[in-house]
């Protein structure tokens, strides 16, 4: 079965057509790249697939419980940061998973910390990990190497693949190429 | 689930600054007597009244900061990924900004009492028609909050929606701390649930406008 369906989908973002009869399938264990230029979509795309957005034609279905990691935090700044991705994990019944999912992104020692004390790179990994522990089948992630070091995709890379492994799929935005084998979707303009 | 969320309203709340619209009410009050003269009699009677200008004036201190940060911060975005309805985003955060607002204004309101140098029945009246009129206050706080969020000036703007909508509430409010007491104070109670109940749906709708 498959974990997203776009079909026949378009999208206008205030009163212009950002693209149209777009289709799209992922399924099991899948990783799709959405490429295209500044502009293109790419953010709109993952909203529209998030449900957040609701497409000017077209349907859109899901088939398993998603996460989207998007360019807000959402991440509470005078909190630790382990009691504020707690509150998502809480929710997604995923608190048992944080503690490794800090780990794998390097965050473990910083869980003491209040957010609005980290940098700039491990708040990027801090979004990730929200996604990554949340158990989510379905992970959206909206330009994930921003503000990356090579540490941190490598352990993007290695935590994706296990996701994958485990029969989860990714659909990301990017206009760098990411770490592994991933399918290509071009957005033109 | 709501009872997370509540408790995150009420924990930022308290991290912010939850004293800072009760030091301005008190300013408010100690103003009166400044404005009116330390006529006893007159204060006593006007008293009541200027402890709810007070209090208004206080409630639009917090607005800016109830929904806004976590609009523009993704927090409402993820609840709607994770499928809480923004009506319960909405009532979580009334319950929360009341539990943090209400119960200090009282508590202020002794202090403020004594600066317009109410007597002690004036000043039980007065704790009862600001207790039953600050969840309405908080209600329409939110309200107010949701429909300005991610708009430019959004503090003036907040201002001028709340203070006209809550002018039925400081009528009744006012003339119910005022001398006659009973069915002043049930029309506040009234029109306080009102704006509870009917909050919720105005600002959950209006987080959702909001949100593209």
């Amino acid at each position: 079965m498959s974990l997203l369906a776009f079909e026949q989908v378009g999208c206008v973002r205030g009163g212009r057509l950002l693209f149209e009869g777009l289709d799209l399938v992922l399924q099991q264990g899948e990783a799709m790249q959405v490429i295209g230029p500044n502009g293109s979509g790419k953010s709109s795309l993952l909203r529209l697939a998030a449900g957040l957005l609701t497409p000017s034609a077209g349907r859109i279905d899901h088939g398993a419980t998603l996460a989207l990691a998007d360019e807000a935090l959402a991440l509470d700044r005078e909190r630790t940061l382990r009691d504020a991705l707690d509150l998502w994990a809480r929710m997604d019944g995923g608190e048992a998973r944080l503690a490794e999912t800090l780990e794998a992104f390097g965050l473990a020692r910083l869980a003491a910390v209040p957010v609005r004390l980290l940098s700039t790179g491990q708040l990027r990994r801090a979004r990730l990990a929200r996604v990554a522990a949340s158990g989510a089948a379905l992970w959206l992630l909206d330009e994930p190497l921003n503000g990356l070091d090579a540490d941190g995709s490598g352990r993007l890379e290695a935590v994706v693949a296990a996701h994958r492994a485990a029969g989860g799929a990714v659909l990301a935005a990017s206009h760098v190429p990411l770490g592994g084998r991933w399918r290509e979707l071009v957005l033109a303009r | 689930m709501i009872g997370a969320l509540i408790t995150r309203e009420v924990r930022r709340a308290l991290g912010g600054a939850a004293w800072l619209p009760l030091i301005f009410f008190l300013i408010v009050a100690a103003l009166v007597p400044f404005a009116v003269g330390p006529d006893a009699r007159l204060l006593g009677r006007i008293g009541g009244g200027a402890l709810w200008i007070a209090a208004l004036t206080a409630a639009l201190l917090p607005i800016e900061r109830l929904v806004e940060p976590d609009r523009a911060d993704g927090v409402l975005d993820q609840l709607a990924l994770r499928g809480v309805a923004d009506e319960t985003i909405a009532a979580a955060k009334i319950a929360g900004h009341w539990l943090a607002f209400g119960p200090l204004l009282l508590l202020a309101a002794l202090p403020g009492s004594l600066l317009l140098g109410l007597d002690a029945a004036a000043l039980g009246r007065a704790l009862a028609s600001l207790a039953i009129g600050t969840p309405g206050l908080a209600a329409l706080a939110v309200a107010v909050a949701a429909l300005t969020a991610g708009l430019p000036r959004a503090g003036a703007l907040a201002g001028l929606l709340l203070l006209p909508l809550a002018v039925p509430l400081l009528i009744f409010g006012a003339a119910g701390s005022g001398g006659d007491g009973g069915s002043a104070l049930m029309l506040e109670g009234a029109m306080s649930l009102l704006l509870v109940a009917g909050a919720p749906f105005v600002a959950g709708a209006a987080i959702r406008a909001a949100r593209t």
